[in-house]
Formats: C-alpha cells, structure tokens, sequence
C-alpha cells in the first residue's frame, strides 16, 4: 500500500517535471525555427567527387553557432555538405555566451580528447588555443588569400595558419526610423549624449502606451559581449584600448567620464536588467518593439527583418555607433573555423571547413544569415549589400577596434574577466573611480 | 591453584578466538576490497590529486612544465578577497535558505502527513518544484525576475511595488531572488525526508497523549520533535552541504558577476576560465575544509542534543 503510493507519487512528480521541461525546450526552440525559411539554397560544395572518392562515410562533429537562426544556417550548409561528399557533419551548437564557449573548448583541448573534429572560434583565442589546432596554411593557404589580410594575420600564430576566417562583425547601431521621425528628428545621433537626449524623449512619450519600452538597449551583462561594448565607449571617447603598447591604460580620467555617464542611464533609459542582458535579450527586446536603439551585432539585421520573429519589419535601420569626445568605431568580432589537432578525421575536416569559409558560402550567410563577409570581393557583391545595409561604405569603413587579445595571449580570457566584472559593478551602481584602480591592478598582475 | 589455572587456560581460549576472529577479519577484508578499491579510485585518487594540484603552478592550457610551488596557492588564497566575498556570499545563502526549507519543509510535512482527502495527489503535486531539472528551473525563474517579469507585473498590479523591479540585477535583491528559486526548489525535498521521519513515529503515542489530555502543540514538543530529530539531522546536514556547494543557480542568474559568486562559481572560473588549475585547487580545498567544518558542527550538536 505504502510502496504503491510512494511509486504513485513518483510517477506522477517525474510526468509533470517532463512535462514542464519540455514546455520550456520547445518554447526555446520555437524562434529557430521560425528562422528556418529557406530562401536562398546552401551552395554546392566544389569538386565534391574527389572528396567523395576520399573521405566519402567519414563523420566529424561540428561546434557551431546558437545565436539567433545561426543554428539553422549551420545545419543547412552540413546537410549540403553531406549531400555532396558523403562525409556526415555532426552540427553542435555552442554555449551562447563566447566565455562558456572558449571554456568549453579548453577543457576539450587539455585533456587531448578528439570529441570535435571542426569547431568556430572567437576571433580572439587564436593565439591561446594555437598549440591544439592543425596547421592549415599546406592545404588552404592558398584559398586564406582571398580573405581581409588583416585577419588573416590574426589568425596566423608563429607563421601556422591556425584557423579560417568565417564571418567577420562589428558593432552597429539599430535605431527606428518611424520613432525618429516621429519625434521629430531626421537623422540617428552623433554623439552618446545626444542618443541619451533622443532615447529619453521617445521613451517618455512611448511608455504612455507601453509600459515595457525604453530608449536603448545593449550588452552589460557580466561576460565578454561587456568588454566589447565596453571598448567602443572607451575609444569612441578617447580613453584608449584598456591595454595600448603594452601598458595598461583602463584607469583614465576620460574613461572613467564616459563609464559614469552610462552607469547615470541605467535605469532611465535602459530597462534596469541591461545589467544582466546579453546579445539575446537585447534583439528581443529590440525587434519585439520596445526599444528605440540596440548597439549589437549586424546578425541582429536578419532577424528585424524577419516577419515570423520581429513587430519592427522595414522600421528601423543601422549606423555608426555615437562617440563622445573621439571618434565612432566598431569593436570587431567575428568567428574563425579551426580544426582540433586531436581530431582523427583531420582531412575530412579540413575539406568542411574550405567549403565552410568559400566564398559562395560567405555570400549564402551574408543574404540568409546578415554574417559579415571576410572576403572583400563577396562583401561589395551587390545582392550582399543590399541583404546588408551596413555594408554600405560609410558604415563598413568605420574605424575597427580590437580588444585586447594581443597583449594578453593565452590569459585573454582572464584579462577580459576582470575588464567586464569591473564595468558591470560601475553600471551597477559603483562610481567608475572606485572600480577602475582594481580592474588596472589585476590586468597588470596579469600583465607581469 | 585457581589463581595458577586461570591464566594458563584464558590465553588459549583466547588463542582459539583469536584464530576464528583472524579468519573472520580476513574474510570481512576480502568482502570489503571492491568496494574499497572503488571508493580509492572515485573519491581518494581525485581528493589526493588535488591536494598535489594545489601545491603546484599547473594551468589549463599552460605549455610550461608544471612545477612544485609549496604553500604559495594557499598564501594567494588567504589574501584573495573575491574568494573571502565567494565564502560570505555562500554561507548567507546557506543559512537563509536552509533556515527557510526547514520551517517551510517541516509544515508542509506536517499537514500532508495528516490524513485528509486527496492526500495521495498532495504528496505527488508537491514534488514537482523539486522534479524539474535546476537550470530549467532557474532559467524560468531569471525571465520571471526581470523588471519586466511576472512577479513586478503582479507585485504593481497589487500596489505592493509602487514600480517594476528589477530583483536579479539590483545588487541589494539579487541574494534573495537566488535563495527564493532554491526555497522554491528544495522546499519540497525537505518535505519528503521529514515526512520519511514522521512516519515512523507510531501512531500509538499520540493516541496514549491524547488520553492524557496533551493538547497538540504538546503533543508536537513532547512526541512528534523529539523522535523527529534524527530526519530532522540527516535533513540539516544534506541541505547545508548541498547549498554551500550551490552552482547551478547562481551561474545561470548571474555568471561571472562580481559580488554574487558563490565558492563553487568561483573555483570553476578559475580553473576552466582562466585555467589555473593549481590555484583553483587549492580553493577546491579550502571549500572541502570548510564543508568538513560545517559537517563536525553538525556533528558535535547532534551528540549534543541526542544526549
């Protein structure tokens, strides 16, 4: 009797968890898939026979990308991939966050485990994850020169072509056209005060309607997505690159101004929880209509415009971020495709990752999936420019700026752990100057 | 004469015993060798690893040779304040949330125990908090914090916030928003092991109280607490080493945010994120030590109390 009901309970608790947690799976997965419309078919993959002959029934696992529809451009190009060559491509979507990705594959790579043949990297880590990636340059050398050089060179440690460069970023400013007019004015801000001016403005007059709308979201959450928002404050106001020739320079007068007058905004035109918002909540909160502006990445463009996912289709636009006292910039980011040196498919590998970084299928991401190309020719292709307004030379030609990833090398992560903690304490409340000398400190211990 | 024989004949009474209890210790030890050996290799093999890894500069993703640093982690440990924030951090958490499970837990188990009409569903329907996998819990949760979440929402509409608040992301909120979800969470577990307890106590007892016309709150006091105290040990000991070991809320409420680290989160960025393996060692020990204090209070106040 005791067991029966003891079993009873049991069963009932665990159906109704199940249940629960599927609820909250499916309603994650739901927009990813709405992303899915295929309108523009994954290119073929070149000279797919030879391979086939090759490495045709090998399969290799793939740590790809979860932001936004990335996850169903990923699937879409292996299922091509596939199709083609007979080599099946296992497609795992990485941890959002880019600091839980660079840990995931840090624990990968020191316990010397083949688990991922291919894996996309920050353009970041090239150079502490170098020692556990295959060199590249004797088979795809020659195809890495059509890329941005710059790049490129990143991407090069100790003359071993480390990784591919996949698609390049860099931040933007999304802004409503329709408010803007609305309210009057007839063109995005210039400078920061002038976007707070403006997004206080709309703001007050929208909340009478919309109690969930504010004038500008962005990354301030506590993890790396802050250190790059972060950077383009500081360069867009003259304060340097938290690291510059080698010295550290993060505790400023000029940063340390720009940092306050975020924090003063906090709150006031910002939901309060931008604190803890990352690329996710800020594009929803943009394309469900209850923001004014975004700072983020251009794969934000794609979903605005995607009438399954977003209330803002043909209502906002992009530009150069604002800047204080300095000039606009962009913080780049963006993806390379490496191959695990552990990997016990390495030329199968490297054949996905050619197709992976060719230049049609940079052209098939940059119409379906708003990636920056990293090859020049692909990103003045004209069909490109017009999937991606921000390829338009004045906002391409914008000053790109890079985090501190030089200096640092294999402590980068480290490094930008201090950078975002601290600012993320500044935009919670602490004055800049009482947090700046801490952040300085760890960065030269790290430094030494 | 007797006082001669008597020694003679103990020893070899006790020579034979010795040989019976031999065999018998023998076999005991033979019986015990897997899983002896299974404990060595799942728990004494890593703690011993570790304790060698904190002597030592090894990283995560470190080309150098590892080399012996002596106590050096330790002394970095004991002047790190972010580990000092980690442990005060953990142990609020620890007394809010266990003192709340346990009050909360004890009712609970107290009412479902009683027998009323549907109890079976009761008990079934209270455990589901406790079903759902944490960081599904905990992400439904963070969007129903958010300034812009059910609870502001609910907490406006019934004039008990005068504006939407923001709970995770305001410092002076964001301990209580991460001990609620595990009250929330927990509660029910406390529940189950306390009402394990409750049922044991025969039922006999409160029939001979009630005859002597013990009222039930005397009842409880004289009866139902006494004998409960052992479920009640097991109970405080499992969520108190359970709680100061908490990571998956607090990673997914606020990642690596300063001030609202638990230790586990603090260990686990310092060895995967940055990769310094030796040093988060030796906070893994330090965290083992201050675990192994809590379990020899626990400990000393049971002999205490059982007494």
């Amino acid at each position: 009797m005791k067991h029966a009901s003891v079993r009873l309970v049991a069963g009932v608790a665990g159906t109704l968890a199940l249940v629960a947690s599927l609820a909250v799976a499916t309603a994650g997965t739901a927009g990813n898939q709405a992303q899915h419309a295929a309108k523009y078919p994954a290119p073929k993959v070149p000279g797919a026979a030879a391979i086939k002959a090759k490495y045709g029934g090998e399969s290799i696992t793939f740590i790809g990308d979860s932001v936004g529809g990335s996850h169903a451009r990923d699937l879409a190009l292996a299922k091509q991939f596939t199709k083609d060559t007979g080599i099946k491509v296992k497609v795992v979507p990485h941890p959002a966050a880019s600091d839980a990705s660079y840990s995931q594959l840090a624990r990968v790579f020191s316990s010397k485990s083949s688990s991922f043949d291919v894996a996309m990297i920050d353009v970041v880590w090239p150079g502490a994850f170098a020692p556990y990636l295959v060199d590249l340059k004797p088979k795809l050398g020659k195809a890495a020169k059509q890329h941005a050089q710059g790049i490129v060179q990143n991407d090069t440690v100790d003359g071993k072509l480390v990784a591919m460069p996949w698609f390049g970023d860099f931040g933007i400013l999304y802004y409503r056209t329709d408010l803007l007019r609305k309210y009057g004015y007839t063109a995005p801000p210039k400078t920061w005060t002038q976007l707070f001016a403006m997004a206080k403005k709309i703001q007050d007059g929208e909340q009478a309607a919309n109690d969930k709308f504010y004038g500008f979201v962005f990354q301030g959450n506590s993890y790396e997505g802050l250190t790059c928002d972060a950077l383009e404050w500081y360069e867009s106001a003259g304060a340097g690159g938290f690291i510059d020739n080698g010295k550290v320079t993060i505790d400023n007068p000029k940063g340390a101004r720009i940092l306050d007058q975020f924090r003063a905004q906090i709150g006031k035109i910002t939901p309060r929880d931008v604190t803890t918002y990352q690329e996710g909540e800020a594009h929803t909160a943009f394309v469900e209509g209850n923001a004014a502006f975004m700072r983020n990445w251009p794969y934000a463009y794609s979903i605005g415009q995607d009438p399954k996912s977003s209330k803002i289709v043909g209502k906002f636009s992009v530009t150069v971020l604002p800047h204080a006292s300095g000039k606009s910039v962009g913080t780049v980011g963006g993806w390379q495709l490496a191959v695990n040196r552990f990997s016990k498919h390495v030329d199968a590998s490297i054949e996905f990752v050619r197709y992976m970084t060719s230049a049609p299928v940079q052209k098939f991401n940059a119409i379906t999936n708003t990636n920056v190309p990293t090859i020049p020719a692909v990103a003045r292709d004209k069909a490109v420019v017009k999937a991606n307004p921000y390829l338009k030379p004045e906002i391409a030609s914008v000053m790109r700026v890079t985090r501190p990833a030089n200096s640092l090398k294999a402590h980068y992560n480290e490094g930008s752990k201090a950078i975002y903690q601290g600012i993320n304490q500044i935009l919670n409340g602490r004055p800049a100057s009482s947090v700046l000398p801490s952040i300085e400190s760890k960065l030269e211990r790290i430094l030494r | 004469m007797s006082t001669a024989a008597t020694p003679a004949e103990a020893p070899r009474r006790r020579r034979k015993s010795t040989k019976l209890k031999r065999r018998q210790t023998r076999l005991a030890w033979l019986l015990l060798v897997p899983s002896l050996a299974v404990v060595a290799f799942v728990a004494l093999y890593p703690l011993g690893k570790t304790v060698f890894q904190s002597f030592t500069d090894e990283e995560f993703l470190g080309l150098n040779p590892v080399s012996w640093v002596g106590l050096e982690n330790y002394k970095d440990l004991w002047h790190d304040t972010t580990f000092r924030d980690s442990i005060w951090t953990t142990i609020k958490f620890t007394v809010i949330t266990v003192a709340f499970e346990f009050v909360l837990g004890l009712a609970i188990a107290l009412i479902v125990n009683s027998s009323f009409k549907g109890r079976g569903v009761m008990r079934a329907v209270m455990l589901i908090p406790w079903a759902i996998p944490t960081v599904v819990a905990a992400q439904m949760w963070k969007s129903m914090l958010q300034s812009n979440g059910v609870i502001s929402d609910a907490g406006v509409r019934l004039h008990i916030l005068s504006e939407p608040h923001a709970w995770i992301a305001d410092p002076s909120t964001a301990l209580a928003a991460v001990a609620a979800v595990d009250i929330w969470k927990t509660t029910p577990f406390v529940a189950l092991l306390l009402l394990a307890g409750l049922q044991v106590i025969p039922h006999d007892l409160y029939e001979a109280a009630e005859v002597d016309g013990a009222n039930p709150l005397q009842q409880f006091w004289r009866i139902t607490l006494p004998l409960l105290w052992p479920a009640i040990f097991v109970t405080l000991i499992f969520r108190t080493l359970d709680a100061l070991r908490v990571f998956d809320v607090f990673y997914v409420f606020f990642g690596n945010r300063l001030g609202t680290q638990s230790m586990a989160i603090y260990a686990q960025s310092t060895i995967v994120g940055d990769g310094y393996v030796g040093y988060g060692a030796a906070i893994s020990m330090a965290i083992f030590l201050i675990i192994a204090l809590f379990v020899v209070i626990y400990l000393t106040f049971q002999r205490l109390v059982m007494r």
